[in-house]
């Protein structure tokens, strides 16, 4: 299992890579996404998967009885998908706009804020 | 009620007002079991931000705002105060800061209520307000 | 008394919650604003004096002790910083009051402004790394939407790049929060510092120190990483260009001496140094160059932060006492000089009409005082004694020589040369030189038309800041004695680990 989901940590992030590099503001959303389900993905494997043991208490013990999930990685991730909900919705809305704006979705086309002034590329 | 779409179904209409009453009365339910058991703030509010959107799709935007009654951004300030006025007592008191203080009521089914109900209610309106927000925002787009 | 460690996280909140709450009062947004960080300023000097008579103060937030639950801790470090962000918020604050339009005032641009004060204080006094990750973005968002707030075409084609690699900087920031989780099996800045050196298996280690070095690299804006600052942050208002370039890129410098001081200093991560003393010189050299060639003053100025990056970065990689002090100074002496030029900046563009160099001239003709304003935080930056930025500079390049790094220290020196060329151009150019439209200029009379309350705004921040430079240079001793006494606890991080985990709360 942890191999699988290694291999799918490895792909994600090799899409969101590729993605993120294209011109096309619509593919740069799209791997933002999947940098940010990557390293989500990754906490959740590199913290050690246990599978059906959750983190409680057993009824009469007085501790925690090995093995148990650790759920830090999972309170970690829930964090990190609200916050990253957020700010993905936000940059949605950025890149629409910023389309209507300027009439183009083309990323090599908005170096105005790149040039010296008077300069024509 | 019907200025806003095409879509209007009296059936979907008639049902959401029950509907929306079931879904609030079922979204404090899940707010009050919430702290040791599956649910809490956040679930509730979307719940209820639910019920609104649902009652929305049903009967459009205008009537969807009067229900509402509030302005969505005052929720939103309304529930950050509350999250906030959760943690004073722990300031105030000489405690660490955000420790939980709890009285208990003897009441059957809620049981003991404390500083952490209170943050989790501010987070049921933070949510319900931002879902709301959200959801008023994109539906006045739409018709524009 | 250790809650007054929360007082500048929770003081911002709650002025943002009440704007939010009373969204239609602008008045009230403007008055709680000026008081909220006026507060926040006496807040942050009550926490400085406190950390400097009592050493690091901890609290473990809940009651849940260190290393289960989440830690805020100040230390010598983090509050000096936080006091240099409480008084950039307030000068902001008051030149925000003379300078932003009322369309950016309903939408919120006050509570965006404490928000983000809160996110930067957050990152400062935070225990955590996770909690680090989290304020970073409380800082982020509301940074992005100042930046686009106002949605001119330009200001949304430098949100574009600027949003795109601060988002990348989190995602990488996260994967490395998730192996770093997994290697030692604590996020607790002090837990770590005690761990990290007796853990057995040691291989991920330097992935994850160099995985860090990358995220705050791009906050840091350093050399190879550092693309996106002068694409944006000479888009917005003046007023949310000078808050940014003076804090949003010192947090990240702060992280990178928090980490590569504290946290990374065993054997698999100390190569990061030396990589970090090849940037520094890189950062320095093509950050002036990229400024000496610019005419828009903003974009100038922009430059110029990512050069001043580099000697910080120089300082910190070193390892010194004497240059960590060395380079907190110079981050203090920075954040004040930079953000003042960004204001004078913000002015110039008021009386004259323009940003580029070229077109405009002749104000120290009608203007003798703006112009001796301008040249105290210019020749500050440069480093003429006896500002702030001559101590700076001679502490830096002083440890440079100690530890025998002659050639960066002489690369140090040369770019402090073309920084105080370029700042002798913007001199030249807007001051000196007649104006090449003739007498008066264009904008003059629009200037004369703003109330002169609203002038005052204007001007009482860039006195307070031109103070602090002054005071900076000429008491320079005492302000020495807590950059040293923050530089020891960092590098002995004994008094810290006690601190956190010695149940002292």
């Amino acid at each position: 299992m942890t191999f699988l989901l290694a291999v799918i940590v490895g792909v994600l992030y090799a899409a969101g890579t590729y993605l993120i590099l294209r011109r096309s503001l619509v593919k740069v959303i799209f791997g933002l996404m999947l940098l940010g389900h990557a390293a989500n993905l990754m906490i959740f494997t590199v913290g050690r998967l246990t599978k059906g043991a959750p983190a409680f208490v057993p009824e009469g013990a007085e501790a925690l009885v090995e093995p148990f999930a650790d759920p830090l990685p999972q309170a970690l991730i829930l964090t990190a998908i609200v916050i990253g909900f957020g700010v993905q919705a936000f940059t949605i809305v950025l890149f629409k706009r910023t389309y209507q704006e300027l009439g183009t979705e083309d990323l090599d086309r908005m170096k105005s804020t790149d040039q010296l002034p008077g300069e024509k590329l | 009620m019907e200025e806003d779409g095409n879509m209007y179904s009296i059936i979907l209409a008639t049902a959401s007002r029950y509907l929306l009453l079931l879904l609030l009365i079922f979204s404090v339910f899940l707010l009050l079991r919430g702290h040791n058991e599956p649910g809490g703030g956040f679930v509730g509010g979307l719940v209820a931000a639910a019920a609104y959107a649902l009652y929305f799709i049903a009967n459009g935007i205008q009537a969807a705002k009067t229900v509402v009654r509030f302005d969505p951004l005052r929720i939103i300030a309304a529930g950050l105060l509350t999250a906030i006025a959760s943690t004073l007592p722990s300031l105030f008191t000489g405690e660490r800061f955000m420790t939980a203080f709890w009285i208990d009521t003897g009441i059957p089914f809620i049981g003991k209520v404390g500083t952490p109900l209170l943050f989790d209610l501010g987070i049921y309106f933070l949510v319900l307000g931002i879902t709301i927000s959200i959801i008023f925002s994109l539906a006045e787009e739409d018709r524009s | 008394m250790n809650r007054i460690i929360m007082l500048p996280i929770l003081l911002p909140l709650c002025t943002a919650a009440v704007m939010i709450f009373f969204r239609r009062r602008i008045l009230l947004h403007r008055m709680l604003n000026a008081a909220g960080t006026a507060a926040m300023v006496g807040v942050s000097l009550v926490l400085l004096s406190s950390v400097h008579a009592q050493g690091i103060l901890s609290l473990q937030v809940g009651g849940w002790e260190a290393p289960f639950g989440i830690t805020f801790v100040a230390d010598m470090l983090s509050s000096i910083m936080v006091v240099a962000t409480a008084f950039i918020g307030f000068t902001t604050a008051l030149y925000s009051l003379g300078t932003i339009d009322e369309k950016r005032e309903h939408f919120f641009y006050y509570p965006l402004l404490q928000i983000l004060l809160m996110g930067i204080n957050g990152a400062f006094l935070t225990g955590d790394i996770f909690n680090l990750y989290v304020w970073f973005e409380v800082m982020l968002i509301s940074s992005f939407v100042l930046l686009v707030l106002g949605g001119r075409p330009q200001q949304l084609e430098g949100a574009i790049k600027y949003v795109t690699l601060n988002l990348l900087s989190s995602s990488i920031f996260l994967a490395a929060v998730g192996i770093l989780y997994g290697t030692a099996g604590t996020l607790n800045m002090a837990d770590l510092a005690q761990k990290i050196p007796l853990l057995e298996h040691r291989e991920m280690l330097s992935v994850v120190a160099v995985l860090f070095m990358i995220t705050f690299g791009i906050k840091a804006a350093i050399f190879p990483l550092f693309f996106w600052l002068p694409a944006s942050y000479h888009t917005p208002p003046m007023a949310v260009s000078a808050i940014f370039s003076g804090l949003l890129t010192k947090v990240g410098v702060y992280a990178i001496m928090r980490f590569f001081t504290t946290i990374f200093v065993h054997e698999e991560a100390s190569f990061i140094h030396q990589v970090l003393l090849v940037l520094s010189a890189f950062t320095m050299v093509v950050g002036v160059l990229g400024a000496v060639a610019q005419y828009d003053m903003r974009k100038l100025l922009s430059f110029h932060i990512i050069s001043q990056i580099g000697y910080m970065i120089f300082a910190l990689a070193i390892q010194s006492p004497l240059a960590i002090a060395g380079g907190l100074f110079y981050m203090i002496h920075n954040i004040v000089a930079k953000t003042n030029l960004f204001y004078l900046s913000g002015i110039i563009r008021r009386l004259k009409g323009s940003w580029d160099l070229r077109e405009i001239g002749g104000i120290y003709r009608f203007y003798p005082m703006l112009g001796l304003l301008f040249l105290v935080p210019a020749l500050g930056l440069a480093g003429i004694p006896p500002l702030s930025g001559f101590w700076a500079k001679f502490l830096v390049i002083k440890a440079g020589l100690d530890s025998e790094h002659y050639l960066l220290a002489g690369i140090a020196l040369c770019v402090s040369m073309l920084t105080l060329y370029s700042m002798i151009k913007i001199w030249n150019e807007a001051f000196w030189k007649d104006d090449p439209l003739g007498e008066g200029g264009v904008e003059d009379e629009a200037y004369l038309r703003i109330p002169s309350t609203r002038k005052a705004m204007i001007v009482v921040p860039i006195v307070i800041l031109g103070g602090l430079t002054v005071i900076f240079g000429l008491w320079f001793e005492p302000f020495f004695g807590l950059a040293d006494r923050a530089a020891l606890e960092l590098l002995d991080a004994g008094e810290y680990i006690d601190a956190v985990l010695g149940g002292k709360s």
